[in-house]
């Protein structure tokens, strides 16, 4: 751990890694506290599959036709956000099942994402660093996109603090108090959108729905209103990250998943002591 | 026509309403109308139409046919006037929120205001928590909070807007007889300014601060309680009800020392 810390003077690329899982978590702590309130976790997973298919379809438009425009990140900004309105119209006015279109989505935009790698020249590496993140790579033209993406999300996630809050809380008194509680679902969905953008940096795909849910999580154990949960859960994403990142550097592990793993520890830890502090306080009664 | 012309200080003024879920008839011509300061207690069987004529009312659900006018405008448009109480037990007892802060959404008008609550906003929904004698609770997690305090809890935040007219949807369904009698002082207390209208089930219509009961089922007929007879009642219910004459002095006084005349 001490080697990473002494590492982090010298090294750019540490550095991007240490300033993207930063910004990530301030996003993460506040969408990740509406998702998990609102109960919308499997939504979030759904949009970060289907994000294979669209930074696929980029890189693969990118090396085989020559579009140097578009680059993977941009084709999941593009990709997530298709998602995030499929999957809020459906469950708005279609009269599909909703868990059936998340389902579907999941698995074709992977699917869809494979069969582009497959067609591209080169390495499948990049495959590995979608799936499962590869922060260390974060370019500096990649970070500036994950700041204005995250001064985005902050900005709206918190402008909008008291609608979204009764939105997630009481849909239908939040209609009666005049919100176009549609528009808002909507508005949420594509704020998880982006969110789960700036965490595939960091983690990559499949690990996304993690850490967009662990940090908050833990925090609801310990705060009792919607904003309070949001800045312990940024909190907590911080400390994953940059603990998950330094433990990974001196064995050379893939930092993304010691994050995820970092989290899950503490989520468990966390989890089963308030269970059994639970249960000892209706013991004493 | 002149009943019309009368009628146009109703609160509520419904004409030949018909609404059905996907073509089963819910409600089929109901026509009714509710007269200021009135205090209604929706009954009829379940499944009879109490939720959809709710509903109906607050402009959730439009009606196929028919009208529906409240204070002389349409649902929607008087959304800001009316506070509505949903039942407490739905909520997610999860959820990372205060007392104060499910009172403050009484108080959201639409995305005119962006960021935190006014100081007014505030006053309004303390306020409104003193008049339920819950602003000792403003601080509390919603699950600290027992069945009865949560439908308080509920009150205020429908009372934050300053509503003309309260809709309240079986307030007094899953809290025990003490509870209930609480409940309905407070709304015997807001109905000294404003009106009010709740769905019930049975029991609470025996209720002497009802003033009117408005019977439910496909259709709908309104009566002044001292009206109300056993035959109406077998009308709405059927026959296999059995009347009981309740001649309590006061709705709390069976419920032993808590009575205070």
């Amino acid at each position: 751990m001490s080697e990473f810390f002494g590492a982090v003077g010298q090294f750019a690329f540490l550095q991007y890694a240490l300033a993207t899982g930063i910004m990530a978590s301030i996003a993460c702590g506040v969408i990740g506290s509406y998702v998990v309130t609102r109960r919308i976790s499997y939504v979030a997973g759904a949009i970060s599959h289907f994000v294979l298919g669209g930074m696929g379809l980029a890189r693969y438009l990118n090396v085989v036709h020559g579009w140097s425009f578009l680059n993977p990140l941009q084709g999941a900004v593009i990709s997530a956000l298709a998602a995030a309105v499929i999957i809020g119209m459906v469950s708005m006015r279609a009269k599909e099942r909703e868990d059936t279109v998340i389902g579907a989505l999941w698995a074709v935009g992977m699917a869809v994402g494979i069969i582009f790698i497959a067609r591209t020249p080169g390495y499948n590496q990049d495959l590995m660093s979608y799936l499962f993140g590869n922060i260390l790579m974060v370019s500096p033209a990649d970070i500036y996109l994950i700041a204005a993406l995250d001064g985005l999300v902050l900005i709206v996630g918190l402008a909008f603090y008291n609608q979204l809050l009764a939105v997630c809380f009481d849909e239908e008194f939040a209609r009666l108090r005049g919100i176009n509680v549609e528009l808002f679902y909507l508005l949420l969905l594509c704020l998880t959108a982006l969110t789960v953008v700036i965490l595939v940096n960091v983690v990559g795909i499949i690990l996304v729905i993690a850490l967009i849910t662990l940090p908050a999580a833990v925090a609801g154990h310990f705060t009792n209103t919607l904003w309070k949960m949001m800045i312990v859960a940024a909190g907590l994403s911080a400390l994953f990250t940059v603990v998950g990142l330094a433990v990974s550097y001196s064995p050379n592990l893939p930092a993304g998943a010691m994050i995820i793993v970092v989290a899950g520890i503490t989520y468990l830890a966390v989890t089963l002591s308030a269970g059994y502090i639970h249960r000892r306080r209706s013991a004493a009664r | 026509m002149n009943t019309k012309a009368a009628d146009s200080d109703a609160v509520i003024q419904c004409d030949g309403l018909h609404f059905a879920y996907n073509g089963d008839p819910v409600l089929t011509d109901v026509t009714f109308s509710i007269a200021p300061r009135d205090f209604v207690s929706v009954v009829g069987p379940n499944g009879g139409g109490k939720t959809t004529l709710l509903r109906l009312i607050l402009g959730l659900l439009n009606p196929q046919r028919g009208t529906i006018h409240v204070l002389g405008k349409s649902p929607e448009q008087v959304r800001p006037l009316v506070g509505y109480v949903p039942q407490h037990f739905i909520f997610d007892m999860h959820f990372p929120i205060r007392v104060i802060d499910v009172v403050l959404m009484g108080r959201l008008r639409g995305v005119s205001r962006l960021g935190r609550y006014s100081k007014d906003d505030q006053q309004a929904a303390l306020a409104a928590l003193g008049e339920v004698e819950m602003d000792s609770f403003a601080r509390r997690h919603i699950a600290e909070l027992s069945g009865g305090q949560r439908q308080r809890v509920l009150i205020a935040r429908a009372l934050a807007s300053d509503p003309k007219l309260m809709l309240l949807d079986e307030p007094t369904a899953h809290v025990d007889t003490v509870t209930q009698t609480e409940l309905m002082n407070i709304l015997t207390g807001l109905n000294q300014r404003m009106t009010v209208l709740m769905v019930t089930h049975d029991a609470a219509f025996v209720s002497p601060y009802v003033k009117s009961v408005l019977c439910v089922n496909r259709k709908a007929s309104i009566h002044p309680t001292d009206q109300l007879t056993g035959e109406m009642i077998m009308d709405i219910y059927g026959d296999d009800v059995r009347y009981v004459r309740h001649d309590h002095p006061r709705w709390d006084a069976h419920q032993g020392e808590s009575s205070h005349e």
